[in-house]
């Protein structure tokens, strides 16, 4: 059984059809990276799929749950972070992993959260407000929530955007760690994330998906992923 | 582990955090002691300046509780303009909304949360109720079911303040829709729009309009008269506030 499954799923904004017709399914142990020019529908096809919005048609579903019809069930095995990595501002690094723990019902809520923050390395931060938190440590607060409950699937908008190298680096190196049991995917304008975290490729622009293929055979379109990547969303 | 053998049945537990974050999210800016503050401050002053609760020499609050539904109409759109609109503000609706709760419960944790929130500025007046039983002879019975009414009442303006919290994502165009529609139900137990009204409804229905005034359903309750009506009437608002509220979260 595929973790994720995309069935034809479309969305329009008004005249505006941001997703159209969009089919994909992702197996454990795959890290998808989700590509495509800002406004491409990247982030409208993610919340499809983590049911934040509903699909005008088609279906998602996670884990063999569908996200509308059994949407609580779906959840329990999703891990999302939603782009900017939003976060209860007031709350404390520990508070808000709590309250995330407590809210998925975790059987032991604070080995969840003592083990999250180990993990994430945000031990340090653990007792400060977000509000105070650099870019960084709010981006790992984001992530934090989203793998908090150990879940099957994960789905990350731009979990890496606006931080430095370093902090990619740590980002990648936590993502890897956990991938082989999971499904991931991970939408990024950086591409050369591809190559270092990836093992699949969707490229997705002017709302369709433009090419579905494994790694290798996305680096063997050229040694330019720039020139690669104008051609295909053109 | 995986995700499935993390999660024990959760039951309430979902809920109650629900519950226990929004409450204690109160506390965590100093809004809240700043209205808890203004809430006494406006509820003793106008009981014993305005409305003479120590002159008119009756051991009574029913002079306290006439200035109630000012104050819910003015306090509770306060107290819950941030209820959706800060959600909205900060982004986190998309977490709320992706993670396993419904929004149903999230809605009815918010509420009971920011209710919970007003009852606890009510429960601050408590000694003027004293101060009354130390001065005279008071009906206890009828105090206490002045304070239900007034909670109840309570509960009516914020389901109207969770409407227009659910409609955008600035506090202050929240709080300032919402004590208008509040502000408005005060004015027609009043008989204001009855001229306005009169022309368009006849003059029974003018009266049907009046019904629907906060102070005109409150009003049994400072006298002792718990009644099935007023009360159905404030939970009735109350409750499709945070009816239509979830809706125009859930269809986002």
């Amino acid at each position: 059984m595929p973790l994720i499954e995309a069935k034809n799923l479309s969305k329009s904004y008004g005249a505006i059809r941001a997703v159209r017709d969009v089919s994909f399914v992702v197996d454990r142990g795959e890290v998808v990276g989700f590509l495509g020019p800002n406004g491409a529908g990247k982030s409208t096809t993610m919340k499809m799929l983590t049911g934040h919005l509903r699909a005008d048609e088609g279906a998602a579903v996670i884990a063999g749950f569908d996200v509308a019809d059994q949407a609580v069930q779906a959840k329990q095995h999703l891990g999302y972070s939603p782009e900017g990595a939003p976060a209860y501002g007031e709350m404390t690094v520990r508070e808000f992993l709590r309250f995330a723990a407590d809210l998925r019902g975790l059987a032991d809520p604070a080995g969840s959260v003592r083990q999250t923050l180990e993990l994430c390395r945000l031990n340090e931060v653990a007792a400060q407000t977000i509000d105070t938190l650099s870019k960084g440590y709010r981006m790992r607060v984001g992530f934090a929530q989203a793998v908090i409950h150990d879940p099957e699937v994960l789905i990350l908008d731009e979990p890496t955007d606006g931080l430095d190298p370093n902090q990619k680096f740590e980002v990648r190196r936590i993502l890897k760690e956990m991938a082989a049991r999971k499904a991931v995917i991970v939408s990024t304008h950086i591409l050369e994330e591809v190559g270092e975290l990836c093992t699949r490729v969707i490229v997705i622009a002017k709302g369709e998906v433009r090419c579905d293929e494994s790694r290798e055979k996305f680096l063997a379109r050229g040694s330019d992923l720039n020139a690669v990547f104008r051609q295909l969303t053109a | 582990m995986s995700s499935s053998e993390k999660i024990s049945s959760p039951g309430l537990k979902p809920f109650t955090a629900m519950v226990r974050r929004e409450f204690a999210g109160y506390f965590r800016t100093p809004l809240a002691y700043v209205f808890l503050a203004v809430f006494n401050a406006f509820a003793v002053s106008l009981a014993f300046f305005v409305g003479g609760l120590y002159e008119s020499g009756i051991a009574s609050l029913d002079r306290f509780f006439l200035y109630h539904p000012w104050l819910w109409a003015f306090l509770a759109p306060a107290a819950g303009a941030r209820l959706w609109a800060e959600e909205r503000r900060q982004g986190t609706i998309e977490l709320l909304l992706t993670w396993p709760i419904t929004v149903w419960q999230a809605a009815l944790g918010k509420f009971l949360a920011a209710w919970l929130f007003l009852a606890c500025a009510l429960l601050m007046t408590v000694p003027v109720a004293l101060t009354v039983g130390w001065l005279g002879d008071p009906d206890w019975g009828v105090i206490i079911a002045g304070y239900a009414g007034s909670l109840l009442c309570a509960g009516a303006c914020l389901g109207i303040a969770a409407i227009a919290s659910a409609l955008t994502r600035s506090q202050v165009i929240a709080f300032v829709t919402g004590f208008l529609a509040c502000f408005i139900l005060v004015l027609v137990g009043y008989g204001v729009f009855d001229e306005l009204l009169a022309g368009l409804l006849g003059s029974a229905g003018v009266d049907e309009v009046r019904r629907l005034g906060l102070w005109r359903n409150l009003e049994p309750f400072t006298l002792g008269l718990v009644d099935v009506r007023p009360i159905a009437y404030f939970l009735s608002v109350a409750f499709a506030g945070l009816g239509l509220s979830t809706i125009i979260v859930e269809r986002r």
